[in-house]
């Protein structure tokens, strides 16, 4: 804890243990996980190849963990982000089947993932009911719909630039999915740090009255990060698709778990006002690793699982105990 | 302007402001003008209508009848962004402000400069700027750049005050603001809030505590149901006279 003097200062070693601990987490547990892994795998787990599919594996989360990164700052949640991945990759791949048009099946996943986010941000703004009981029910309906619209049937992705683009492509060598994950990181940092929307979300998220006096139209900016969640969403399910060659209801179902703890680990917190994306980032990659790290050790599925909740009970309990020091 | 008696420009000139609520009459017209530069207190029992009045002048209420002012020209506010854009800066008692940004971005909220050639936020502006103001009405603050955070609540509000004179064209609207604050902090705001005379705007500031209208303020308006019972120069009128104006019994 620290100790706040009667001016309301706080004393050194207390600014010390809060910015350490705040702020370094994830890299430290990033930098552990990876020295635990070497040491116990070798060269099994550090080779060139390790890397790249650490990264491309994490990219659906990394995207989705980028807009949830907005949804926390603002003090909210989207619990419909899993389904919602389904829903898109599967209105993506029944539209390029119709169409045979790449450009119009995107258009159609990212469409459909910003639908449900602004029915999710109608919902948490004109109603005024908490996002956490919204997404709650509509992570419901779209994983329905999802079932409905193929009849949980498969559908497959054949058309070779949607492949391209949203899977197996590289640019200079460097894998699409890679370059996915940095674009969108980087736009969202963007976002986040240099533009008056960012300022403003972490502003509503800090104190919605406080907002709301200044003439930040508080609604306006809820509904928009509902969207780009949404969106997120959506252009993951198209990275999915586009990975896999097909589209089907399972896809995204495990994900919102993997998605907010990488957000939370990153140093983002549930309570809105304070956010990191490289923090989130990183945090994504980690859970990527530590599922690499796992499958490599031959562990059993039951026993990944077991594993991966340890873990991130761990390092989640690590970020938020840091947090409340300030 | 159609006051004849003055060729001077109120910052604030309030004219036969009337409010009622269904039949009942919170504000019976009430006169005032403020010049620039000038303090002016408003006082009264709970329940005479301060409120009221506040949330007039800042937008939050449509008055029944009567005129507002601003500099001169007649104006009417939709709502307290319109106020706000139109010149009157309120500083709420419960300090809105955003408390795990930075002191530069809290002076800048809703307002964020902007450098070109992309519209990103120009934070080194931002700072530059608050540093400045914050100087100049020495509010006594670490750096521009510190969390709001590390500040305590005499420095927050210090912060919230310089922000609505940095805003201001016409009028600060103050609501109590040291009722938060202990009595050295309070102080130490008063000394800010008489710093602003030196910036052009006019001063409302409601206030409870007598012993703080007479350290800051020119003049005083007394409201009593409703009714406006007085408006005097702070030297014209003594505690007594004031407390017995805003009871309404004479000792």
């Amino acid at each position: 804890m620290t100790v706040t003097q009667a001016d309301g200062t706080l004393t050194v070693g207390g600014r010390f243990r809060r910015v350490n601990w705040r702020q370094y987490v994830v890299y430290i547990g990033f930098v552990v996980v990876f020295i635990y892994f070497a040491a116990t795998q070798g060269a099994n787990f550090v080779n060139p190849t390790t890397l790249v599919t650490i990264i491309t594996q994490a990219t659906p989360i990394t995207v989705m963990a980028v807009g949830t990164v907005f949804m926390l700052s603002l003090g909210e949640i989207d619990l419909s982000i899993g389904s919602t991945v389904a829903l898109s990759a599967l209105v993506a791949a029944v539209s390029l089947q119709a169409t045979g048009q790449w450009w119009l099946a995107a258009l159609a996943g990212l469409a459909i993932g910003a639908v449900v986010g602004l029915v999710n941000g109608l919902f948490v703004t004109l109603v005024r009911l908490p996002s956490f009981l919204v997404t709650l029910a509509t992570m419901g309906l779209v994983a329905g719909l999802a079932q409905q619209l193929t009849n949980l049937q498969s559908v497959p992705v054949t058309e070779p630039v949607f492949s391209w683009i949203f899977g197996a492509g590289d640019i200079a060598g460097m894998p699409i999915l890679v370059v996915w994950s940095i674009v969108v990181v980087a736009l969202g940092w963007h976002v986040l740090r240099q533009r008056r929307f960012g300022a403003h979300v972490l502003a509503v998220g800090n104190r919605a009255a406080a907002a709301s006096v200044s003439g930040i139209r508080v609604n306006r900016v809820k509904l928009i990060v509902f969207a780009l969640s949404g969106v997120t969403a959506g252009l993951a399910g198209l990275l999915y698709s586009g990975r896999l060659a097909g589209a089907t209801y399972t896809l995204g179902g495990s994900d919102l778990m993997s998605v907010l703890a990488a957000v939370i680990v990153g140093g983002t917190a549930l309570t809105g006002g304070k956010a990191s994306m490289i923090g989130a980032l990183v945090g994504s990659l980690f859970m990527s690793m530590i599922n690499y790290g796992l499958l490599l050790g031959g562990l059993t599925v039951a026993q990944q699982m077991i594993v991966r909740g340890v873990i991130i009970l761990i390092a989640v309990s690590l970020s938020l105990r840091a947090k409340k020091s300030s | 302007m159609s006051t004849s008696t003055s060729t001077d420009t109120f910052a604030l000139q309030l004219d036969g402001i009337t409010k009622h609520f269904g039949g009942i009459v919170a504000i019976k017209h009430f006169d005032l003008q403020i010049k620039p530069g000038e303090i002016v207190a408003l006082v009264g029992d709970n329940g005479a209508g301060k409120s009221t009045l506040v949330k007039i002048i800042s937008g939050m209420y449509q008055p029944t009848a009567g005129e507002i002012r601003l500099n001169g020209a007649p104006t009417n506010f939709r709502d307290p962004s319109d106020a706000r854009t139109k010149g009157v800066e309120v500083v709420y008692q419960d300090l809105a402000l955003v408390d795990l940004q930075p002191v530069y971005m809290n002076m800048f909220l809703g307002r964020e400069l902007r450098k070109k050639p992309f519209g990103t936020l120009d934070r080194r502006e931002m700072a530059a700027q608050t540093q400045a103001l914050v100087d100049e009405l020495d509010v006594r603050i670490p750096s521009a750049k510190a969390p709001l955070s590390d500040l305590s609540g005499g420095q927050r509000q210090g912060i919230a005050i310089a922000r609505a004179t940095n805003w201001a064209s016409s009028l600060v609207l103050m609501d109590e603001p040291t009722a938060a604050l202990g009595v050295a902090e309070t102080a130490r705001v008063e000394q800010i809030i008489m710093r602003l005379r030196e910036r052009g705007a006019g001063v409302l500031i409601v206030s409870h505590n007598m012993e703080q209208v007479f350290r800051v303020a020119d003049r005083v308006t007394v409201l009593r149901r409703g009714t406006q019972v007085a408006t005097k120069r702070i030297d014209e009128v003594t505690h007594n006279e004031l407390i017995a104006m805003i009871t309404g019994l004479t000792s």
